[in-house]
This record gives C-alpha cells, sequence and structure tokens, in this order.
C-alpha cells in the first residue's frame, strides 16, 4: 500500500514536471486560452522547424508564444495574429499554409504522386495481359492439348 | 540498354543529384532551414530599442533615414556572430558602412564586454533582450543582416555570417552606387 502510495505520488509528481515545461500564462477568458492554445499549436517555430510554437522550448519561440498571448489579450482575432505572423514570417509559419502560387506543388503534390503511381500500375497490368494474350501460340496449345489427352488416356487405362 | 540497367541508371542519377546538392549545401546553397524573407522591396520595420550603452537612450530606426545602412542582428551566443565580427570592422573602419547593431537576446554585460575586447563597429546598438524588434524583422536566427536603402526601402537580406564573397555578391553595389551619387 505504502509502496503503491509512493508510486502515485512519483507520477504526479514527474508529470507536474512535465507540464512546468512551458511557463503557465493567464488570460481574462476561456475563449482567450483556448485562441491562444489553438494558435500556437498550428503556427511553425522558425528554429525547430518541424516543431509547433506549443511543443518547441526554443527561445525564439518562447518569445512567440509571449506575442501571441499579448495580442490575444490586445483582442486581436485569431486571423489578425496568424498574419501578424505571415507578414514576418512568411506562409512557412503556418502549419496548414494558405492554397496558393507558392504552396501549390505543396498542396497537390501527394495527388500527383498518386496519380503517376497509379497510371504506371494500370499500364503495368494491361501490358501484362496483353503479353500474356499475345504469348499463346495456337500450335503450341494443340501440343498442349494434345499431350494432356494423352496423359489422360494413359490414366484411364 | 537492357531493362535491368534502367533501375541502375535511375539510382545512378540520383546519387549523382544528392551528391551535387549535398556539394552545394556545404557552400551554403539550398539551405533547408533557410525561410525566404518577407522583407525584400518593403519598407522597413521601425524599432525603437534601449541603447546597449546607455539604456536610459533609444536607438531608432529613423535615425538611418535618409543613408544606406545596415542592420546586423547579432548576440554573444551565437558563433558565427564571432566569426564575422572581424568583417563587420573591416566594413565599418576601411569601407565606411554605417551598421547598426541589434543585440538579440543577449546580456548587456556580455555584449558589452564582446564589443570593447574586439572592437565595436557599430554606430549603435539596440538591445532586444525580448526578440521585440527581432519579430518585426522576420528575424529567426543570427547572424542576420538586413541592406536598407535611403528611402528606408529593404533591399538586401544575408542569413549567417558576412565575408568578402557575400558581400561582393549582394551589399557591395548599393554603395558603390551611394558613392557616385554623393560623387555627382
Amino acid at each position: 500500500m505504502i509502496r503503491a502510495l509512493l508510486l502515485f505520488g512519483a507520477i504526479v509528481f514527474a508529470s507536474t514536471g512535465l507540464a512546468a515545461r512551458v511557463e503557465v500564462l493567464q488570460f481574462d477568458t476561456p475563449e482567450q486560452e483556448a485562441t491562444y492554445n489553438k494558435l500556437i499549436d498550428e503556427l511553425r517555430c522558425l528554429v525547430c522547424q518541424n516543431q509547433n510554437l506549443a511543443e518547441s522550448n526554443a527561445e525564439l519561440a518562447v518569445d512567440m508564444r509571449r506575442k501571441t498571448r499579448e495580442l490575444i489579450l490586445e483582442n486581436k482575432s485569431e486571423e489578425e495574429i496568424a498574419n501578424f505572423m505571415v507578414e514576418r514570417y512568411g506562409d512557412f509559419v503556418l502549419y496548414r499554409p494558405p492554397l496558393n502560387r507558392n504552396t501549390l506543388l505543396l498542396w497537390i503534390g501527394p495527388f500527383l504522386i498518386l496519380l503517376v503511381g497509379v497510371t504506371l500500375l494500370i499500364r503495368t497490368v494491361l501490358r501484362r495481359r496483353a503479353s500474356e494474350d499475345a504469348d499463346i501460340d495456337e500450335t503450341r496449345l494443340k501440343e498442349a492439348a494434345a499431350l494432356l489427352n494423352d496423359h489422360a488416356d494413359k490414366r484411364d487405362a | 540498354m537492357t531493362k535491368a540497367a534502367i533501375p541502375l541508371a535511375i539510382f545512378i542519377a540520383m546519387a549523382g543529384l544528392f551528391w551535387y546538392v549535398l556539394g552545394q549545401m556545404n557552400e551554403g546553397e539550398y539551405n533547408p532551414r533557410d525561410v525566404p524573407t518577407q522583407f525584400i522591396g518593403r519598407e522597413a520595420p521601425r524599432f525603437e530599442l534601449p541603447d546597449l550603452f546607455d539604456m536610459d537612450k533609444t536607438v531608432r530606426s529613423a535615425d538611418m533615414a535618409g543613408e544606406v545602412w545596415l542592420l546586423n542582428i547579432w548576440g554573444t551566443w551565437c558563433p558565427e556572430c564571432w566569426k564575422e565580427h572581424d568583417y563587420l570592422l573591416h566594413l565599418a573602419r576601411r569601407e565606411g558602412v554605417p551598421i547598426v547593431g541589434l543585440n538579440w537576446r543577449d546580456d548587456a554585460a556580455e555584449a558589452k564586454s564582446m564589443l570593447n575586447r574586439l572592437g565595436n563597429p557599430f554606430v549603435k546598438v539596440g538591445f532586444d533582450p525580448q526578440s521585440d524588434a527581432v519579430m518585426d524583422w522576420g528575424v529567426y536566427g543570427a547572424p542576420e543582416t538586413f541592406l536598407i536603402d535611403a528611402d528606408g526601402i529593404v533591399r538586401e537580406k544575408h542569413t549567417g555570417a558576412l565575408g568578402p564573397a557575400v558581400w561582393d555578391e549582394k551589399f557591395r553595389r548599393y554603395f558603390r552606387a551611394a558613392d557616385e551619387g554623393a560623387a555627382s
């Protein structure tokens, strides 16, 4: 029982340690906090480029989170804050960049590759089927039938 | 060419491509972390920051209006900034280039001691411990150097240490033009 309690305590302690990695920020309303969490989830850290602002401990990410909070407390909308960051860091700062000329390939690229793959697959299958048909030679077919018949006759006998 | 040679040819072509790009990356090209700046051709963002050497004073971007100048983002924590320091000194002292420093997320005492020890290439140094100006300029690493023309438009940006090659390629022409303009 005591050991279980100790273990429980250790787990609770460890998890609070993890939660404390990102600074605790105060907001006026729960809506503001929700907007904040959504934004830092969708904005990219420019230092650790495969992390979002919420995950990153880079110093610039800390400052960008602080700026995000300041803008929220100034009653800026989610879109205004995203635009604020895009003006400075470009579409790259968004994990879901808008569809435009620069990001077109990024958005349709996977579908293009899928299209190429499916086309190749269909072509290969069709070609293989065609070559199988063509390979059947009338005389050899007769030879095979004769062999089979021969074999069948022997078995029956 | 037999069919078996096709995958081999593709493999060799890709290996060659990777080899080439890796080589170019060592030369500073194709940096996958490089984010294209949003500011080329746009009006330079304004800043007002405390002066590193006298926190009661303010360093303003507006002070540089009418000049062709460089904004250099640096910090004592940034190894490449130490590497480019000699070249910045050369630009300031030999070529007469006005450079405004932006000391980013640094300890003021350490920053001052670095400049006192190695020499100070900056006309003025703004102190930005919380990335306020840094974010306005879309900066995400140090060193970064911007060139702002006499009309206050950002004309060039370089990420990483400045050196003669980059200077000749990107920056020199703006100053030559300014010299000629002043002479005529």
